[in-house]
């Protein structure tokens, strides 16, 4: 291995160091860094650091500061803090990137520091791949603040005005005399910037350097390692789950077991004699049981024995009832619809009218570990150590929920299981916390497999109907999209009064959430659309495992399969290929913020389709004789300005109904690739994940309770699922690839979008059958395929 | 409660524990190690997984008593600093996303690799099959093993060059 490789982990200790003494010397040693592991600190720091917790109160960073963004220490390293959260796609080694680069300091001499909320500065954690996008750039403005600040500085203690001042690697030297020369570490290294940013907020703030243009950037679009990985391969990382502090005990949940059932009874000493046992601890229909280690807690938690009380109506049809259900059910809310041209006259001059119905299950977000987090109550305060992604919003929310000043709340930040947004919407971190206050002990929670797949938050189940018009020529004249979406009361970012523990504790908003539905982009230009959605909810909302969050892309794959299958459809109508059908309707421009989108689809379809090898013909492919059918499938969609194109390569076994992708194609177009390897891999996986959803994913439930509670009853992609090929195309098809101001759009998500319909649309091309409801599991395909006599 | 013994990544343990403890929970609550990690309990996913006699193992439905034989865990596969060709392909192919189910995927193809140092594709997919991501990083995955494959084979006596994935 080289030493660049392991340089991250080599300086931590000495980043850690300076970083302590640091802090003590500008008087800004508010928190003792007992247990604190923000992706840094080791097991060593949280023995050494003795007390478990600092005294609090625990203040905001200033945000309108340098120093709270970063710090430069004597032996001229930077350690760079940001409010955001990396969830496994490298986030924090793309923010290095760019703020090395707009400090001038070599990447392997700085270190990034997220998301706890008593050490960096609110940025609201992560969500919507909107690290790069968005957050970046108050995080460079402030890194290219530090730099002028530090060129003025360097102009005093050398007596150079700064125009004759250069830069590299964070040493300062005079242009006509290298011999005059300091470093950033000399400069400044023990002292405090102490100077302030302007800005309204944290995503306005800005100093007055300007960040540099696209073409000047050292580390940015260089395929740098990511820091993170060496210590998730040799063992050494300290997550969320391995936080251990003094006098920590154990607590399992005992929930429900079904939905909105009322606690009657609870009997104590069915566990009271167990060993380790410490505590039942309820409050409404929450029940847990505290106990000095984990695997005693886990069997006290299973021996509890308690009563409870069936609703009086059922709180959801059974899943195989759910999408009749959804048809007849009255909308809790409608969408105005959008209309563009006369939908109506189109329909009633078509040659041609198609209409199909497409089916999208819940499915969950089934992180691989359960909900967890340790909170420690002493001293008054509360400490929680969690994988939340949006951990300032669990500040907030255990705050609100415990009734505390805020300012005696922090929220430690370490890496987690990949939640898909399931951490914004955590459940485990009030759970600790009020453990904690009740038992006045530091306790750590986790759900159990169980648990976490029957009542993680569910993405909102989709019946999408959908017409469109052809003319006498094949072209799609008129479109009609309507979208029903089951998410009446869609569960929020850490609310108080949303989150599990309180629903069962009986704290509750007077109206749940109304819940969204979602329409497609207006990705081809087909003269007369209308498009609307209404929103449903089941008969009830509160206390139930079948309650909605965002997953990945919050309804953009439901809506995308609809809407890229239908195209699919309408051009088999036409009999016209696929890929030439959307071309077709794609005109390339740069005038308004849509034909922007739509130059750089025609980029990526194009470049998706070269190197797949894309054959020119209508689907689906004439038919095989043998046991194994064959056929390519393409969708695309957008996600703000980030641009998918994917191509699916699929073998359906006629005799067991199973589909292999056996090769898939991705051209993604997201602007200013900051780290393209760190990119492919996020894409890659981002494309698997939506194949498994394609392939797998399906939440299943009688009339009271979900049945999906492990890894059987709720499968997920295996290695055995895994394409033989996958070619990711990173494009920048901006008819100005030169500009000096590309920026960076939102790159992950975008990657999932389109691979359902991708599947679906492969799926029909080698069997001629179309099949409008996901999940393409072996039984469905094998009974649509008999159905159609294939 | 009795007293059993535990040999983990060449160190001895004797521990005061109910024999039944799933070793999952000694490994990470007594001895310290972060390697193997709960993801379901069930033995489903292999988030868990260390190696026993060879086998890869999913300790979290292994009572401790039952341990015979020397347990290795991810930690124990970095020797005096030295990374496991299989740590360093990972880190040269940057397999991970969040890197939770890592353990479990290394563990298993080191065992794999262990029984067959030149898999083929069909092997590893099978062999492999059992342990989940759900980050879905399989394809990286299945590419690394490949790759600390091809390393140790070069660096085979034969070969006469050190391992570098």
């Amino acid at each position: 291995m080289s030493a660049s490789e392991r340089i991250p982990k080599q300086i931590e200790e000495v980043l850690m160091t300076h970083r302590r003494g640091f802090l003590r010397s500008a008087g800004m040693l508010a928190v003792s860094f007992g247990a604190y592991a923000g992706g840094w600190a080791t097991e060593s720091d949280a023995q050494s650091s003795g007390a478990a917790q600092g005294p609090g109160p625990y203040h905001d960073p200033d945000f309108r500061q340098i120093d709270s963004w970063i710090v430069i220490h004597e032996n001229n390293t930077a350690t760079f803090y940001v409010g955001k959260t990396d969830l496994g796609q490298g986030t924090g080694t793309g923010f290095r990137q760019l703020m090395s680069d707009e400090l001038d300091m070599a990447f392997d001499k700085t270190t990034c520091i997220m998301g706890s909320t008593d050490i960096t500065v609110d940025q609201n954690g992560s969500g919507g791949s909107t690290a790069m996008e968005r957050d970046s750039w108050p995080a460079r403005r402030a890194a290219a603040e530090a730099r002028r600040v530090l060129l003025e500085m360097a102009a005093v203690r050398l007596g150079v005005p700064i125009d004759r001042l250069a830069v590299r690697d964070a040493v300062i030297t005079a242009k006509t005399d290298p011999s005059k020369r300091v470093t950033y570490g000399e400069l400044i290294a023990g002292k405090r910037f102490n100077v302030t940013l302007t800005g309204a907020n944290v995503s306005s703030v800005t100093g007055q350097a300007k960040t540099k243009p696209v073409q000047e950037l050292r580390y940015t679009g260089q395929s740098m390692q990511r820091d993170d990985i060496p210590a998730k391969v040799d063992g050494s990382l300290k997550w969320a789950v391995d936080v251990k502090l003094p006098g920590m005990v154990h607590a399992r949940n005992v929930k429900p077991p079904f939905a909105c059932a009322k606690l009657s009874s609870i009997d104590e000493s069915s566990v009271k004699s167990l060993p380790g046992f410490i505590k039942v601890v309820s409050k409404g229909n929450y029940v847990a049981v505290v106990c000095e280690r984990e695997e005693q807690a886990i069997r006290a938690a299973r021996q509890l024995k308690t009563t409870w009380e069936k609703p009086s109506t059922s709180p959801f049809p059974a899943s195989e009832d759910l999408f009749n259900y959804m048809r007849a059910a009255a909308a809790t809310s409608s969408s105005r619809p959008v209309v563009a041209g006369d939908p109506d006259a189109a329909f009633s001059g078509a040659a041609k009218i198609i209409e199909t119905e497409y089916e999208i299950p819940f499915q969950g977000h089934t992180a691989f570990a359960g909900a967890h987090a340790t909170a420690d109550p002493s001293n008054g305060q509360m400490t929680v150590y969690s994988n939340d992604m949006k951990s300032y919003g669990m500040r907030r929310c255990v705050a609100t929920f415990l009734g505390m000043p805020q300012d005696r709340v922090r929220v430690v930040w370490m890496q987690g299981p990949q939640g898909f947004g399931r951490t914004a919407a955590d459940d485990a971190g009030c759970e600790a916390a009020w453990i904690a206050r009740e038992i006045g002990r530091p306790v750590r929670v986790q759900w159990m497999r169980d648990e976490e797949t029957a009542w993680d938050t569910k993405s909102p189940a989709f019946l999408v109907k959908m017409r469109g018009a052809l003319d006498a020529e094949g072209r799609l004249v008129a479109y009609d999209f309507n979208a029903r979406s089951c998410d009446y009361n869609h569960v929020g970012y850490n609310e108080p009064d949303t989150v599990l523990i309180a629903q069962l504790m009986g704290s509750r908003p007077a109206k749940p959430a109304a819940g969204t539905t979602a329409i497609p982009s207006d990705m081809y230009a087909i003269p007369n659309r209308k498009m609307a959605g209404d929103v449903v909810g089941l008969p009830i909302v509160w206390e139930t495992p079948l309650r909605t969050g965002n997953l990945r892309d919050p309804n953009g794959p439901q809506s995308t399969f609809a809407a890229e299958s239908f195209i699919d459809e309408a051009a088999a109508a036409a009999k016209i290929d696929p890929l030439e059908f959307r071309m077709k309707m794609l005109k390339a421009g740069s005038d308004d913020d849509s034909g922007f989108r739509r130059a750089r689809s025609i980029a990526v379809l194009k470049a998706a389709a070269e190197t797949y090898g894309w054959d020119t013909r209508p689907s689906p492919k004439p038919g095989g004789n043998g046991n194994i059918l064959t056929g390519r499938g393409v969708a695309y969609s957008f996600r703000g300005q980030t641009v998918v194109a994917q191509i699916a390569e699929v073998e359906v076994n006629r005799q067991t109904g199973r589909v292999w992708a056996k090769r898939l194609v991705c051209a993604h177009d997201c602007g200013l690739v900051v780290n393209p390897e760190s990119l492919r891999r996020s894409v890659e996986c981002g494309m698997l994940h939506g194949l498994s959803r394609a392939l797998h994913e399906e939440v299943r439930f009688d009339t009271e309770k979900v049945t999906s509670m492990d890894w059987i009853s709720h499968p997920t992609l295996r290695h055995a699922d895994v394409p033989e090929r996958i070619d990711i195309l990173l494009v920048n098809g901006d008819p100005n690839p030169n500009r000096p101001d590309l920026p960076p759009y939102g790159a992950g998500e975008a990657s999932l979008k389109p691979m359902l319909a991708a599947i679906g649309n492969a799926i029909h091309d080698a069997t001629g059958v179309r099949i409008r409801r996901v999940p393409f599991r072996d039984d469905r395909v094998l009974a649509a395929l008999k159905g159609a006599g294939v | 409660m009795s007293k059993i013994e535990l040999k983990v990544n060449g160190r001895s343990h004797t521990l005061d524990i109910e024999p039944a403890t799933p070793l999952l929970y000694i490994l990470r609550n007594d001895l310290g190690l972060q390697g193997p990690r709960f993801g379901c309990g069930l033995g489903q996913c292999g988030a868990c997984t260390v190696i026993i006699n060879g086998a890869a193992v999913r300790s979290c439905i292994m009572p401790a008593s039952s341990v015979k034989g020397e347990v290795t865990t991810l930690e124990g596969l970095t020797v005096n600093g030295r990374l496991h060709p299989l740590q360093q392909a990972w880190i040269n192919e940057q397999v991970p996303q969040c890197g939770f189910c890592q353990n479990g995927q290394i563990m298993t193809a080191k065992a794999m690799l262990d029984k067959n140092p030149n898999p083929t594709d069909a092997q590893i997919r099978e062999s492999m099959n059992g342990t989940l991501c759900r980050c879905m990083s399989y394809y990286r995955v299945q590419t690394a093993i490949k790759r600390a494959a091809k390393a140790v084979a070069d660096a085979s006596p034969a070969s006469g060059k050190e391992v570098v994935a």
